[in-house]
């Protein structure tokens, strides 16, 4: 009871409940793994799916739900997110030195005095905008006020990265709810989160340029390699072998056991894939705004994809004398057909929110790729057990199936539609009611101070 | 996108197409004298015959040509087109970088070039380093994925760059050493470009020597680490073991001078020197080093060191025995190197032919490539271009450019279509207005992923 009143105060807003049995009785479920199933019976034990079916009983210490007239889903996962890290900032420096550690004084080329901490990276070995020893799990705290209201949209867990850098970190697979930031993690492994940023103009130092940090990342994949080989080598003959440098940065690569490269065009996909065969990378891609181009590259390298559902749009403070060119404005018409061309060619992909924090936003973003022909079951497997498989925790959450974590979500209606109302969230099997959305502002101004799914000019460096 | 797609289904719909023979033409072939009425048959993607008088297949597509000009496909020797970055100006040797991994075969200049008549460039990293990034060489194949793009078993490039651009770059002012609180780049002198030159040379030696000891080591079976793989530091490996053409960009006769007697002291080779603007004073230096020159016709003043270029430049530099070319270093030079070239007979007397090769085959031979392209002779690649009127005269206007056989660019085809991509436009940009009236999703408390 301790623990939920203590959820109570840190969930502010939302009701949850933490009985150690629960029934849902005779709701109609959807187990993502297998076909919808019209009244089944759902027990949740110990924060696990206990068993799943029609014939299942229902035990006599359970508490019971009611199903009639409910549907449930596994909760949605959210792919590609920084929920639980608050304000998502980690300490970037650029040009931190050699591990992160301060680098060391310039070569005195000239007499100005240069503060170590501020100076820029004079090439890979300086490891520029690497933090890639960073563990989302170490970051993740349940008080942030993000999760409250994904958990309002039917988000029950998200992958979550520590978000700036080139190597900005490894990300985690986090439960939206938690006493703790230890109870939320599911897996601290997600992967290696990569961006491409570059430093501001010549004097930024190392890497300025879009294949600066394509250089940058290739250098660091054939250090962590030599790393490698070089502690092996050390481990059989230290005696009379000069000791491998310890490099934080390269300990961070080798630990991540795949790879998040961001791909807005065609281009970035053909290319990066390529990239990613070089160096025998496992590479998840994200983004994908020209993604509904790309599916042939996808599927010829079996690599996945995480698509952006929030859709590249005209900035709305937009010159309107400036009009875009024919591809742009493509790009921006087609980009939410994205999920539905891979789906049809059978490309591994997962959906993720992008940053969209309103249950109808969202609703709307997936409706413009169900419109755009993605049908409801595969836009639902985007959002749960295809992101579970692409993380590799497929065994534990992404479907309603026995021995699963006890995440799901209830609603009256399809889960799809705009009016449906979200009635319960379960959490490692904590019961969440969500409450009222607030009556939306009539004009939002709110609005993202860096949108990451537009598409930049045409020829203009990332 | 359209463009992009009609390139394509142009291109596909020539695949396994019938052999092609242009009629009736006037055929420039830059290295076997012109034809006044001459055919060419085109197999495969390569010319199988040029002549008075060709085989003309049964199933041949016949393209007359009555009235009009053919030449060989232009080659570029310096461009910065079909790339998404082209500088890394932070560092003073940027070798690591490769415009190979930023392609981009979206960039509509690639388009526009095959439009001037271009079917070959040499696409170079910038200029803000003394050692630049590698370089790539392209046939200008529209609507091909990037790789597909890449000439074949052309010899890889390396950009150098000498004076002002490099000693610059690295300032974050622009002009003065040390303000603003950044540390300025080195170098900031002449003096310091040779010595990021001749540093970069004395570590890639130390690099090239540790690998030829651990080789040896292995050979001899000792167990022992391989060295660390240093991407900066293996191209310029590849430039001593000749494997890697420098493109150096230069400006000034000292410079010149310079970069021809380090590369000597070290054993290498320039290949190139670029826009080499005072190129006509050391000539003599030039030619015997068998470098080549790939410069401007008539670019100059833009900067100090670019105050004692003269339009001459070529013609002394061809008089004098250097292999010469003119490049466009802009995409939109890049559409009528045919004027550049025209403006050779003017400025220097050279002769119809000569101010051909200057975009052809000359720097055909400077990129190596000149047994595949650069003139019209059998066997060689079919890259060509057909003009309405001859191609030195600024009246003439490209009608088709064919690369490996294969139709790219075709005029009334591309105006045909106009209208279809502006109706296009135009349906897309109503139905985002109608769009934009209906309020945005909202993105508020969480930031973007």
């Amino acid at each position: 009871m301790k623990r939920l009143c203590t959820l109570l105060l840190a969930a502010g807003g939302l009701f949850a409940a933490a009985p150690t049995t629960i029934a849902i009785h005779n709701a109609r479920v959807i187990p993502v793994s297998g076909p919808a199933i019209p009244r089944a019976n759902i027990i949740l034990r110990n924060g696990l799916i206990e068993a799943v079916g029609a014939e299942v009983a229902v035990p006599a210490d359970a508490w019971v739900i009611e199903g009639d007239g409910l549907t449930v889903y596994p909760g949605l996962i959210d792919a590609l997110s920084t929920f639980g890290i608050p304000d998502a900032a980690p300490v970037v420096i650029p040009g931190g030195g050699r591990g992160g550690a301060p680098a060391q004084q310039p070569q005195p080329v000239q007499p100005t005095p240069v503060a170590p901490a501020n100076s820029p990276a004079r090439g890979p070995e300086d490891r520029p905008y690497t933090t890639s020893w960073i563990r989302a799990a170490d970051l993740v705290r349940p008080t942030d006020r993000r999760i409250e209201a994904a958990r309002a949209e039917g988000f029950t867990t998200a992958v979550t990265f520590p978000p700036r850098g080139i190597f900005a970190g490894q990300g985690a697979i986090v439960d939206m709810a938690g006493e703790k930031a230890g109870d939320m993690v599911v897996d601290d492994d997600a992967g290696q989160y990569v961006t491409f940023i570059t430093s501001p103009g010549f004097g930024g130092g190392f890497p300025n340029s879009l294949m600066g940090v394509i250089a940058y990342v290739r250098q660091v994949y054939l250090d962590a390699e030599h790393y490698r080989l070089a502690k092996q080598f050390y481990s059989a003959h230290a005696r009379g072998t000069q000791r491998p440098e310890y490099d934080r940065a390269l300990e961070g690569v080798l630990d991540s056991p795949r790879v998040l490269l961001p791909a807005r065009r065609r281009i970035d996909v053909d290319r990066l894939l390529r990239f990613s065969d070089e160096l025998h990378l496992k590479t998840v891609l994200y983004g994908l705004p020209e993604g509904y181009r790309s599916a042939d590259l996808l599927k010829k390298a079996n690599a996945a994809a995480l698509v952006n559902l929030r859709w590249p749009e005209r900035a709305r403070d937009s010159d309107p004398d400036e009009i875009d060119p024919l591809d742009v404005l493509e790009i921006r018409d087609r980009a939410p057909s994205t999920a539905a061309i891979l789906a049809k060619n059978g490309v591994k992909f997962a959906l993720y929110s992008g940053g969209i924090d309103r249950r109808a936003d969202l609703i709307r973003s997936i409706r413009r790729a169900l419109d755009a022909g993605l049908s409801p079951d595969d836009a639902l497997r985007a959002m749960t057990l295809s992101v579970a498989e692409i993380y590799g925790v497929a065994d534990r959450l992404g479907s309603i199936e026995k021995g699963k974590i006890a995440n799901l979500v209830i609603t009256k209606g399809d889960l799809f539609q705009e009016r449906t109302e979200v009635k319960y969230v379960f959490v490692d099997g904590f019961k969440f009611e969500p409450v009222e959305e607030p009556a939306p502002p009539g004009v939002r101004g709110d609005g993202p101070a860096t949108p990451t799914n537009d598409v930049p000019p045409r020829g203009g460096n990332q | 996108m359209k463009l992009l797609l009609l390139a394509g289904a142009l291109a596909a719909s020539m695949l396994a197409a019938p052999p092609i023979v242009i009629q009736n033409a006037t055929v420039l072939t830059v290295t076997k004298g012109t034809l006044s009425s001459g055919s060419i048959l085109i197999r495969d993607g390569k010319i199988a015959e040029v002549g008075e008088k060709v085989n003309v297949p049964a199933d041949a597509t016949l393209v007359d040509a009555s009235g009009k000009f053919v030449m060989p496909g232009i080659v570029d020797c310096h461009s910065h087109i079909a790339a998404d970055s082209i500088n890394e100006g932070s560092v003073s040797v940027s070798a690591m970088v490769s415009i190979e991994d930023v392609l981009n075969p979206d960039d509509i200049a690639i388009y526009r070039a095959l439009a001037g008549g271009v079917t070959t460039a040499n696409v170079l990293h910038g200029s803000a380093n003394a050692i630049g990034g590698k370089c790539t060489v392209l046939k200008m194949r529209w609507g091909k994925d990037a790789h597909d793009m890449i000439f074949e078993g052309a010899m890889p490039g390396i950009k150098f760059a000498l004076g002002e651009n490099p000693k610059r770059a690295g300032n974050p002012t622009g002009q003065r050493v040390g303000a603003a609180n950044v540390p300025p780049r080195y170098p900031a002198t002449r003096m310091g470009v040779e010595d990021v030159i001749r540093e970069a040379f004395t570590e890639a030696k130390a690099y090239q020597q540790s690998w030829k000891d651990y080789n040896e080591k292995i050979a001899r079976g000792e167990q022992a680490l391989a060295p660390r793989r240093d991407l900066k530091l293996e191209p310029l490996v590849e430039v001593l073991e000749g494997k890697r053409l420098v493109h150096a960009h230069c400006y000034r006769a000292d410079e010149i001078l310079m970069l021809l007697r380090v590369s000597d002291e070290f054993g290498f080779k320039i290949r190139t020197l670029q826009h080499v603007l005072e190129g006509y004073k050391v000539a003599k230096e030039i030619a015997e080093h068998g470098t080549g020159a790939s410069t401007f016709s008539d670019w100059w003043a833009f900067k100090l060191e670019a105050y004692d270029a003269i339009p001459y430049n070529a013609a002394i530099m061809v008089r004098k025995g250097v292999l010469v070319s003119l490049n466009s270093d802009s995409a939109e030079l890049m559409r009528h190197l045919n004027d550049e070239a025209a403006k050779t007979m003017k400025y220097g007397g050279l002769s119809e032919t000569e101010a051909l090769s200057l975009i052809t085959i000359n720097p055909a031979r400077q990129l190596m490539i000149d047994n595949r392209v650069g003139s019209i002779e059998a066997g060689k690649d079919a890259d060509l271009t057909i003009f309405d009127k001859h191609p030195l005269s600024n009246f003439s206007k490209v009608e088709k450019v064919y690369i490996d056989g294969q139709l790219y660019f075709d005029r009334d085809h591309d105006l045909a279509e106009r209208p279809g991509h502006d109706a296009e436009k135009k349906k897309l940009l109503d139905k985002e207005n109608e769009q934009q009236r209906r309020p945005a999703p909202g993105v508020g408390r969480r930031p973007a992923a």
